[in-house]
């Protein structure tokens, strides 16, 4: 993975240093709130419902298992003893005292971390597949653009004020697990018909009030105009974007307003200028074979052994089966997988992990995955490396921490925002629901006939839980004082990205369990065979039956 | 009924303003304002505490009170007064003084 060299320890160190006499000053009361407050967001720091919340890059979703276990110590030290990974694939702390974030940042400096822009109206956290490096449909690691990326847009001198913040996605795989397509940015790695690499472009996917699926501008950018191309994308957003109203500020908009073919001819025109400008940030080809050599793939030596030892195992323990056929992907070297350690125990918090899991899975890494973790938009971890000779040793010890759960994709494995238990943002719960939900659907039989089904809950409109692009997705808002659950149908976050349809009448916090139980039993009913999972049963359907269920005379009256 | 809240500036700790003008970790001892002349001086008080750096975002609440209890109307304001509504062991209701929780 990246090491920081000479000039990112002086950055991050001298950030530290400002935030901790911007604190000092704020506490002192040299500082107003109204003067502070945007300086704190720089640094990830936010006021809560309960306290402040530090949010802590996670770049790409790349973790060594030294950091996981200063998060840990984070959670032990600062913190009430756990931590919350995000859909961004980053960490929240929620109960920090301000007088002690500078002495986290300092210590998260030491294993080079930060907080620094996972807040504000600036370039955010780069994501990436979650199986970068390791998949095996993969053309090519995606984190070495993610990280030129990261560098370029640390306090970038024109990007840092944009109309509003900006998220960017990077897959190298044609499968896309990194929700591209709902991004300011989406880049697709790929090669040309030479075997030359560069990059799809999609630009203006965004969630939100006004969800948008991304537009593709390039089917092919060569590998390297990233730079100067992504340059000329948001020099025409941070011309144009408007900033007269925050609700219509996001790229998205901007797109949806210009239209995709002017949008493009704006872009392409600014691509060209700066060409002719000599402002051409064009990739030096030695610069990006040295970053990516931080990226090189771990020594992989053959352990066909494993082949044998799985087959054995397997049938001595139907928990490592279930756990095999759930959270065990298929690697590009034969002898070895990725592993989903599920964040979702049945009945759990989506995305919650205890300091001691935290330190117990860094202890699994360095023994038995090179060292190497990721941090998964589903708010899951994943190993990338392990020899399958491994599995059933990393699924022991999994088990012995509460971590061996097998349901990835599962009904069970939900996404949800952190909602009105924590967030000031919030109109409703959504930790509670996926609760209930999780709870209910918890048998792993039930589960296993049910297939693969994504259902994604966010607490308001924002929809940091992507209810959107949930196959099942699930909206609380506040109706007259209480919380009310939307349902959305058919949303989906992969190469065939849509966005979800509302079903109709939202449900009270008693009801939603049940409608959704209602949804999942129409499918069922429905679905052709076994091999028909709900997003396409119900792309073939439409949201007729799933209507006719949930609300009967009362759908055919409308 | 109107309360006056805040979160503490040092650790955000939520605060309510109490009778004897203290900021108090417990909603049970905050002052209640019953009409609009008492709702105006409970702004005036949070707005110089935040002037004076002790507190930031202070705002009035509705509450009513329930069998003696002073109750938040919005299930916001009851998650403020006692804690994550999934995790009992965390936020005030976690602390063996305050026995309220929002739900």
């Amino acid at each position: 993975m990246y090491r920081y060299d000479e000039f990112d320890h002086a950055f991050v160190a001298a950030r530290v240093a400002e935030f901790r006499d911007q604190a000092e000053r704020r506490l002192s009361g040299e500082l107003t709130e109204d003067q502070f407050k945007p300086l704190r967001l720089m640094n990830g720091v936010y006021l809560q419902l309960h306290a402040y919340m530090l949010r802590i890059a996670v770049p790409y979703g790349t973790l060594s298992s030294k950091q996981l276990r200063m998060l840990a110590h984070i959670a032990r030290t600062y913190d009430k003893g756990y931590g919350h990974f995000t859909t961004r694939q980053n960490i929240q702390f929620n109960w920090p005292a301000l007088k002690d974030i500078p002495d986290i940042l300092e210590e998260l400096a030491s294993v080079e971390m930060h907080a620094i822009q996972t807040s504000g109206n600036c370039i955010r956290n780069v994501t990436a597949d979650h199986f970068a490096g390791a998949a095996a449909d993969e053309v090519a690691d995606p984190r070495p653009y993610a990280e030129i990326l990261r560098q370029w847009s640390s306090v970038h001198p024109e990007f840092s004020y944009l109309p509003r913040k900006f998220k960017i996605a990077v897959t190298g795989a044609e499968r896309d697990r990194a929700a591209i397509q709902t991004h300011d940015i989406g880049l697709h790695v790929k090669k040309d018909a030479g075997g030359n690499l560069g990059f799809a472009v999609y630009v203006g996917g965004g969630q939100g009030r006004t969800p948008m699926v991304a537009k593709k501008i390039r089917d092919f950018l060569p590998e390297e105009d990233l730079l100067t191309y992504t340059t000329a994308i948001l020099r025409v957003y941070n011309l144009h974007g408007r900033r007269d109203n925050k609700y219509k500020a996001r790229i998205k908009i901007l797109v949806h307003e210009t239209g995709t073919e002017e949008l493009t001819r704006q872009v392409e025109a600014e691509f060209r200028a700066l060409k002719a400008a000599g402002e051409d940030l064009k990739l030096p080809d030695a610069d990006v074979r040295a970053i990516e050599r931080y990226f090189a793939p771990p020594r992989l030596v053959e352990r066909a052994e494993g082949w044998g030892a799985v087959a054995a195992e397997r049938k001595a323990d139907a928990g490592f089966d279930a756990w095999l056929r759930r959270n065990v992907t298929e690697h590009r070297h034969p002898d070895y997988a990725s592993v989903t350690i599920s964040l979702k125990g049945i009945g759990e918090v989506p995305g919650d992990a205890t300091d001691a899991q935290m330190d117990a899975v860094a202890d699994i890494a360095e023994q038995y995955a090179f060292d190497e973790l990721r941090v998964s938009h589903e708010q899951n971890l994943i190993l990338p490396h392990v020899a399958r000779a491994d599995l059933k040793a990393v699924y022991d010890a999994l088990v012995a921490i509460g971590l061996a759960t097998p349901n990835a994709g599962l009904v069970t494995d939900i996404i949800a925002c952190p909602g009105l238990d924590y967030c000031a943002l919030a109109n409703a719960r959504s930790i509670s629901v996926a609760q209930e939900i999780s709870t209910r659907f918890g048998s792993q039989d039930r589960q296993e006939e049910i297939g693969d089904l994504k259902i994604k809950i966010s607490g308001c409109i924002n929809a940091c839980g992507h209810h959107h692009v949930g196959h099942i997705g699930i909206l609380g808002v506040e109706k007259k004082g209480t919380e009310l659950y939307q349902i959305t149908l058919g949303g989906s976050a992969d190469e065939n990205t849509s966005i979800g349809e509302i079903v109709g009448r939202g449900f009270s916090a008693e009801e939603i369990t049940n409608a959704i139980e209602t949804v999942v039993e129409t499918y069922l009913a429905h679905r052709t065979s076994r091999d028909e999972d709900f997003l396409a049963a119900y792309r073939r359907l439409g949201a007729a039956p799933f209507k006719e269920a949930l609300y009967g005379t009362e759908a055919r009256a409308a | 009924m109107k309360i006056l809240t805040a979160n503490r500036l040092v650790d955000g700790e939520v605060v309510w303003l109490a009778r004897d003008r203290s900021w108090a970790e417990g909603i049970h001892v905050a002052d209640l304002a019953r009409d609009a002349d008492a709702e105006a001086r409970l702004e005036a008080i949070g707005a110089q505490a935040m002037r004076d750096n002790q507190v930031v975002d202070a705002n009035l609440v509705d509450v009513e009170l329930v069998n003696g209890a002073i109750v938040p109307i919005r299930l916001r304001e009851r998650i403020r007064a006692a804690g994550p509504t999934n995790r009992r062991d965390l936020g005030k209701q976690a602390r063996a003084n305050v026995t309220h929780v929002a739900t």
